[in-house]
């Protein structure tokens, strides 16, 4: 089987060509430190002040406003914790959430809980779309936070962010928003959608790994998380990776140029895997139908294991991935799954395909080829099919 | 985590999977809430297990530990087969990942399962024999 198929960019994505053309002249020939005087020095700091600049026009921000991270988790980290140290000193310890949200969200708001804050888990109902009024009911006069991802990373569904926004705005209360997810995929304004803090991460929009950048509305100063050096004026420290930082720039750049175009072309490909898919029997798609990421399916299979499915795919040369227990290290399923009511026996069945720029109708194919055989193997192996069988027998 | 070479074979090709017809005693242990659920059957005559398969919902070890385990009892005595331990299975296996472990014990018990039903059905009171067959550790964490 030569065909390789890498549906998983959900996970990560291929650096673009461009990105990487961009970034090179940055390890070898203007590598000074930004905060040198010299003119390779300020070479790269015109070079991080110019990836600045497209982060903030991706995003409807300003310059300022922007400050450059590790990822998609430190912007996170920073954002609640910062949140809730500047606030809970003065006794608003109450922080809002959902249920599923990224574990660099959950495991923060988690930690401090153990802190002595209280945290409000919103439910995201059969379809994983947050209700705005949950929100507006949860806010308390303690509320310091409310932190809701854009965009899940699971099942690809978009939250009303900009419902949400208004609502916290008009109470008064911080809104941050994880949209690791979501830049690039849906038009965001910060200041339309009322977003005080938002997080993203290069690697899901075809730039580097290990780069990412929290954006903090003017006039709301949050203690720092990284102590040390002047860098990001201040705010964070540590030398600028400033090849990842103008590889940052040119990707949110190109990711955000045309966000109707390109998703309608990723779009078209996702219906066509979900019309494929969901002719196997007894297989669901979890998630909204409409309201998802352009790129995002996300199937159960009764009867088989998420682990086993990916390990077979993967010799048919397709790269997926699953919520299932097995591939995380932990024998929970999914807590994404678990959050849209869906029973553990059916939850550890899971598969997430992700499809983006590079994907073909050719990729949809192969992927609509190798898949209902590989379940079909699967469930021959499986006693709990045997069981599901039976039991369908019986009922009819 | 990665599989060993073995671990991968057993996995693509699994051996004695399937239903056996005329088996005498079958066991089934794990549940589908932890996601592996194992099922054995064996066919035992004069003491002997000649022939024996399973059926597993689970992840690639736990499919793995299955076709091994069964490879290795095959031809054995009731009792050679009781001996058998997990770790013998993960041995065979050049090994499994930390998480996985629990998938060898569950092959471990299948066995043991599949032994007692044979003893069941034969009239013989299995539980000197065989012993208790306990949960999976891991079930009880969560
Ligand atoms: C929704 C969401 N938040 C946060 C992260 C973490 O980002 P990073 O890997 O850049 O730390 C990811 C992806 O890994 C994600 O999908
Ligand atoms: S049987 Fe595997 S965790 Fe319980």
């Amino acid at each position: 089987m030569d065909r390789f198929v890498y549906a998983d960019n959900a996970a990560t994505t291929r650096v673009s060509d461009s990105v990487v053309q961009a970034m090179l002249p940055f390890f070898t020939e203007h590598y000074g430190n930004p905060s040198s005087l010299y003119h390779i020095g300020q070479e790269a700091h015109a070079a991080v002040d110019e990836a600045r600049e497209k982060v903030a026009k991706a995003l409807g921000a300003a310059e300022q406003e922007i400050f450059f991270t590790s990822g998609g988790s430190e912007a996170d980290n920073w954002a609640i914790k910062g949140v809730a140290r500047k606030l809970g000193a003065q006794g608003k310890k109450h922080i809002i959430t959902t249920k599923f949200e990224h574990h660099a969200v959950l495991h923060t708001v988690q930690a401090l809980e153990k802190e002595g804050f209280e945290v409000t888990y919103l439910d995201v109902y059969h379809n994983g779309v947050v209700h705005p009024e949950d929100v507006a009911a949860a806010i308390r006069p303690d509320t310091c936070l409310v932190t809701i991802m854009y965009a899940n990373n699971e099942i690809g569904t978009i939250q009303p962010v900009p419902q949400i926004g208004r609502i916290c705005k008009d109470k008064g209360v911080l809104f941050h928003t994880d949209a690791v997810q979501a830049v690039g995929q849906v038009e965001i304004d910060v200041k339309d959608q009322c977003i005080d803090l938002l997080s993203l991460s290069g690697h899901k929009l075809h730039g580097p790994k290990g780069i990412g950048a929290l954006y903090c509305r003017r006039g709301l100063r949050l203690p720092n998380l990284i102590e040390g050096g002047a860098q990001e004026s201040g705010r964070r420290a540590g030398t600028e990776n400033v090849p990842s930082i103008v590889g940052l720039g040119v990707a949110i750049e190109e990711a955000c140029r045309d966000i109707p175009g390109r998703t309608r072309e990723i779009k078209k490909l996702r219906d066509a895997l979900i019309e494929e898919v969901l002719k196997i029997p007894r297989s669901r798609l979890n998630g909204d139908r409409e309201q998802r990421l352009c790129g995002n399916a996300n199937f159960c299979f009764e009867g088989i294991e998420g682990e086993s499915l990916l390990l077979l795919l993967d010799f048919n040369g397709v790269a997926g991935s699953s919520g299932s227990a097995c591939t995380s290290g932990s024998l929970d399923p999914s807590h994404v799954l678990l959050a849209i009511g869906l029973p553990h026996e059916i939850a550890h069945g899971s598969l997430r395909l992700s499809l983006g720029d590079y994907n073909t109708m050719e990729d949809v194919r192969h992927i609509a080829e190798v898949l209902p055989p590989i379940v079909q193997r699967l469930r021959d192996m499986s006693p709990l099919w045997d069981e599901i069988i039976k039991a369908e027998k019986e009922s009819n | 985590m990665a599989y060993s070479e073995k671990v991968m074979d057993h996995f693509a090709h699994p051996r004695n999977v399937g239903e056996l017809a005329d088996a005498n005693g079958v066991g089934e242990v794990g549940n589908s809430r932890c996601g592996d659920i194992m099922k054995m059957f064996i066919k035992v005559k004069d003491n002997v297990i000649e022939d024996v398969s399973f059926k597993t919902f689970g992840c690639g070890a736990a499919v793995a530990t299955s076709s091994m385990a069964t490879e290795m009892i095959k031809g054995k005595t009731l009792d050679e087969a009781l001996k058998l331990t997990n770790k013998a299975v993960m041995e065979a296996l050049d090994g499994l990942p930390p998480v996985k472990v629990h998938c060898s014990v569950l092959a471990e018990q299948a066995i043991k399962a599949a032994i007692s039903d044979y003893y069941t059905r034969i009239g013989i009171d299995p539980l000197p024999i065989v012993g208790e067959i306990g949960d999976c550790e891991a079930c009880h964490v969560h």
